[in-house]
């Protein structure tokens, strides 16, 4: 059994049609990417997941259905979803941006938590009382990511981290968010547009177009596909 | 002189219930966006609700804080059973604006079904006697609505800022869609804040009630007044709600030294509403609007 | 072809000849009343069609303009006072005139509460005309000697708006006629402003500000100038409610917020996006007292109140809407007996705020 097992997701805004069926799995501990085009529909597939918006499908999350459950219940489960655009609380301290990413958790483990995150990211500790809308889109990132970790996740999901950041810290937000895999054993599902970096931390990948799986493999299998250089890693 | 200084106590006093009804205001624009018109009038009939217990014997403050009990409830219950149902895909501010219009209307047409449309008195919290400083005669009342206020504020900082209540609050105005993501019950802490804004009106409408008598319209002129104050510190500023309430108070309670504003005391208010918002939108303390398409 | 599909077929014509019997029909109907109802009603008639252009006002502001008001109670008042006080003053002034300076004076203090507009949007609106409405009722107060405060005032004895020789109608039909062409005057009035490029321009803010303003739509005068002519119809019917008073008098005690707040019951009762829906709603109003027990007439304004709650969770397009909802569904099963799809009755079944959304991108 996979931590994550999704078959025949579809999701809809109004009568709009988004996702046609999607199946994929994560196991637990892996980094699998999505690759997908603008509006290939890879934020309607990770908002679908956790519960965002209403879906029509089989989701299940360590067995348990989960398909149509609130957000609010679905992140104590286990599943922590970082947001396009990071979905920071911009006029909320660091350090209460990530006592609100524990929210779910003891006070005392809280604590604990922060401590630990804040060594990971050594950057948000020397922010820590400073407002999150006035750090850096690169800093937000990180603090988006930190915040889902707060919450101890076993499955994070992460949307477009590389959005709207330059290429020498989209490299370290990746490399931040592949150690943390390693350390804690975070499974990520990411969705991304850069696949080149995006391959390069994932074990497995999926390519999604218009609403719909076209192609999974390996991630050094999908970097050696013809096509896929061209469409996605500009080759 | 003396009068001057006089005034300018009392000044503070009064304005110390607007800031007390528009810190009410401001809790639930903060939190939801919305402004609940029938803050005055649920404020109005918690109001009576104390009036009844004092009048079968209960002390003053005993009849006071149950009052703010029931201002809690009142305000989880409106937000639950009304307010809520406008969530979701076909929230309008718009609608929900009307509904606050028609709770204005309900309450206050109820409480003369209920109570009559006599004048009832409330008796005040702090007695009627007076301190004498300096030559300037203080009514304990006086000190003792700003100091109550001062403890509000004080207990609403501790509160916003270091209970995990007033971190989801905080949580919860700043981004919806995120509080959700980290596990926030979005709904309930809306209501939450709903019955804090009830609560804290209650208590501005008890000490109304001990200044003129109380009947359906005891809370009308009052909830402008804190419109006021929350318009010129700003809608989104809790600072600014006291802030504002203040130098409202002070305002009225001086504007009477002008022929053409006495007893005319909303025309001063309205012009600086109107003036705030046309200069300054946003008011003293509050952040300037973001406009999303 | 089966009649059914006939009339599919031609739905747009028929929609077109229906709206004009419609209007001819409750034009004859208007014309009737009075022939029909004591005096007694007829000056009900009379408070119902002030009240209605009040309503009216307030659908053009909000309804089409997705702006609030909850003082149009002050901007009626004005068109009251204003006939009261001129015609108390000077006997010889013609009543109807004094209706035009009442609109001029609703107008103008409209387009001055209406300014905030040009700075921000949302509901501060609301704050202002709440103000206004209770800041109007302090200067009725202050000024008593010319408005006679609470006492109220009325026009000298023996004055009275009475009907010319020539009609050989009583005194209270010839009212509610004159009052009734006014009315069907500002009714033709609205459809048009609705209908013409600042109703688009209006109906194009309500939905989407921002996009409206990306548009080229002048936003802030278009909104300033609704809310100006919102004013205005109000100020005329609080006008007309005098003139069509039998015994003309205004007191202080009529003008609270509970007047301002009772037109927007009306509006919601009727419908916010239609023209005639308001009239409907004012005539609920009006009449709701006549239903609530004597001793039980405290009660009224709780049942308004809950039936705005109420309306406003159910049904928040009105009577009107659900009329236009009934009717779309008539369509359909029409359709659906004609054969011809039930996609036909969906395109076209929704309401005429879709339409004007449409009209609005356009032009």
């Amino acid at each position: 059994m996979s931590l994550l097992e999704v078959s025949g997701l579809h999701a809809a805004y109004g009568p709009v049609r988004v996702l046609h069926g999607l199946d994929f799995v994560v196991d637990e501990g892996e980094i699998v990417v999505i690759l997908g085009a603008n509006g290939a529909g890879k934020t309607t597939t990770l908002r679908s997941l956790s519960g965002t918006i209403p879906v029509d499908g089989e989701v299940r999350f360590d067995g348990a259905p989960i398909a149509g459950r609130k957000p609010e219940d679905i992140v104590r489960l286990g599943m922590a979803h970082v947001p396009q655009g990071r979905g920071t609380f911009m006029d909320l301290s660091v350090d209460d941006n990530l006592r609100l990413g524990g929210y779910t958790r003891p006070v005392s483990e809280v604590e604990e938590d922060k401590a630990h995150w804040y060594e990971v990211f050594p950057r948000l500790a020397e922010r820590r009382d400073q407002a999150a809308g006035s750090m850096s889109g690169g800093e937000q990132q990180m603090l988006a990511v930190a915040r889902a970790l707060m919450c101890r996740p076993r499955l994070l999901l992460c949307d477009e981290p590389s959005l709207g950041l330059a290429p020498l810290v989209v490299r370290e937000v990746f490399e931040r968010l592949a150690e943390v895999n390693q350390r804690s054993g975070t499974a990520v599902l990411l969705v991304e547009q850069n696949a080149n970096l995006a391959l390069g931390i994932a074990s497995r990948a999926y390519v999604l177009e218009n609403g719909s799986i076209v192609m999974s493999g390996s991630a050094d299998e999908l970097s050696e596909d013809e096509a896929i250089r061209r469409a996605y890693l500009g080759m | 002189m003396e009068l001057f200084l006089q005034r300018l106590i009392d000044g503070l006093a009064v304005g110390a219930i607007y800031a007390s009804l528009a810190l009410g205001l401001v809790i639930i624009y903060r939190s939801s966006g919305l402004i609940n018109f029938a803050q005055g009038e649920m404020a109005m009939f918690t109001t009576y609700l104390a009036w009844m217990l004092v009048d079968n014997g209960l002390s003053v403050w005993l009849a006071t804080s149950a009052a703010m009990v029931f201002g809690f409830v009142l305000g989880v219950l409106v937000e639950r059973l009304l307010i809520a149902q406008f969530s979701g895909p076909k929230e309008s501010p718009l609608a929900i604006v009307i509904v606050t219009i028609g709770l204005f209307l309900f309450f206050n047409g109820l409480a003369p079904w209920i109570w009559g449309t006599e004048g009832k008195s409330f008796p005040n919290l702090f007695g009627t006697g007076s301190v004498d400083l300096g030559g300037v005669t203080i009514k304990v009342q006086t000190l003792g609505i700003v100091g109550v206020l001062l403890a509000e504020v004080v207990l609403f900082y501790l509160m916003f800022q270091h209970t995990k209540l007033g971190l989801s609050l905080r949580a919860v105005a700043s981004n919806r869609e995120s509080s959700r993501l980290v596990g926030l019950r979005v709904g309930s802490i809306l209501a939450v804040g709903w019955g804090i804004a009830a609560m804290v009106g209650a208590l501005s409408g008890t000490f109304v009630a001990s200044r003129i008598d109380l009947t359906q319209n005891l809370m009308q002129v009052v909830l402008i007044y804190a419109f006021a104050a929350a318009t010129l510190g700003g809608f989104d500023s809790p600072v600014g709600a006291v802030v504002g309430g203040i130098i409202i108070g002070v305002v009225e309670q001086m504007a009477q030294y002008v022929d053409l504003f006495d007893g005319f005391t909303l025309l001063p208010v309205f012009l600086l509403i109107l003036v705030v918002l046309l200069v300054r939108p946003q008011g003293l303390f509050g952040r300037a609007e973001v406009s999303r398409v | 072809m089966s009649a059914a599909s006939w009339a599919v077929e031609k739905r747009p014509t028929l929609v077109k000849v229906g709206r004009w019997v419609g209007w001819i029909g409750i034009i004859a109907v208007g014309l009737y009343l009075p022939q029909a109802f004591p005096p007694f009603r007829v000056g009900q008639f009379n408070t119902i069609m002030a009240y209605g252009l009040a309503a009216l006002g307030l659908a053009l502001l909000t309804g089409f303009n997705g702006q609030i008001s909850i003082g149009h109670g002050a901007f009626f008042g004005i068109g009251a006072y204003t006939t009261v006080i001129i015609v108390g003053d000077h006997p010889e002034f013609p009543w109807l005139a004094t209706t035009a300076v009442g609109a001029l004076l609703a107008f103008a203090v409209g387009i001055v509460v209406g300014l905030p507009a040009l700075r921000i949007r949302g509901l501060y609106l609301g704050v202002v005309t709440l103000a206004l409405a209770l800041l109007f009722r302090q200067a009725l107060e202050k000024y008593s000697d010319l408005t006679g405060g609470s006492q109220g005032r009325g026009v000298p004895r023996g004055q009275k708006f009475s009907a010319p020789d020539w009609t050989g109608l009583a005194n209270d039909q010839w009212r509610y006629y004159v009052i009734f062409v006014i009315v069907v005057g500002c009714l033709v009035l609205s459809r048009n402003i609705v209908k013409s490029r600042m109703g688009r321009a209006a109906v194009a803010i309500r939905d989407n500000e921002t996009a409206a303003e990306v548009l080229g739509v002048n936003v802030a005068r278009t909104k300033v100038l609704m809310f100006g002519v919102s004013a205005m119809l109000a100020g005329i019917g609080g006008s007309l409610l005098v003139i069509g008073s039998p015994i003309p008098r205004v007191s202080a005690n009529s003008f609270t917020i509970v007047l301002s707040i009772t037109f927007l019951v009306a509006l919601v009762v009727g419908g916010a996006t239609s023209i005639l829906g308001p009239i409907i709603g004012a005539a609920f109003v009006v009449l709701l007292p006549e239903v609530v027990p004597h001793e039980q007439q405290v009660l009224t304004p709780v049942i308004l109140g809950a039936v705005l709650i109420a309306l406003m969770l159910v049904a928040p397009d009105g009577v009107v809407g659900l009329s236009r909802r009934s009717a779309s569904w008539a369509w359909r099963m029409l359709a659906r007996a004609a054969d011809t799809g039930p996609d036909t009755g969906l395109e076209t079944g929704d309401s005429s705020k879709e339409q004007l959304q449409l009209d609005s991108r356009e032009s």
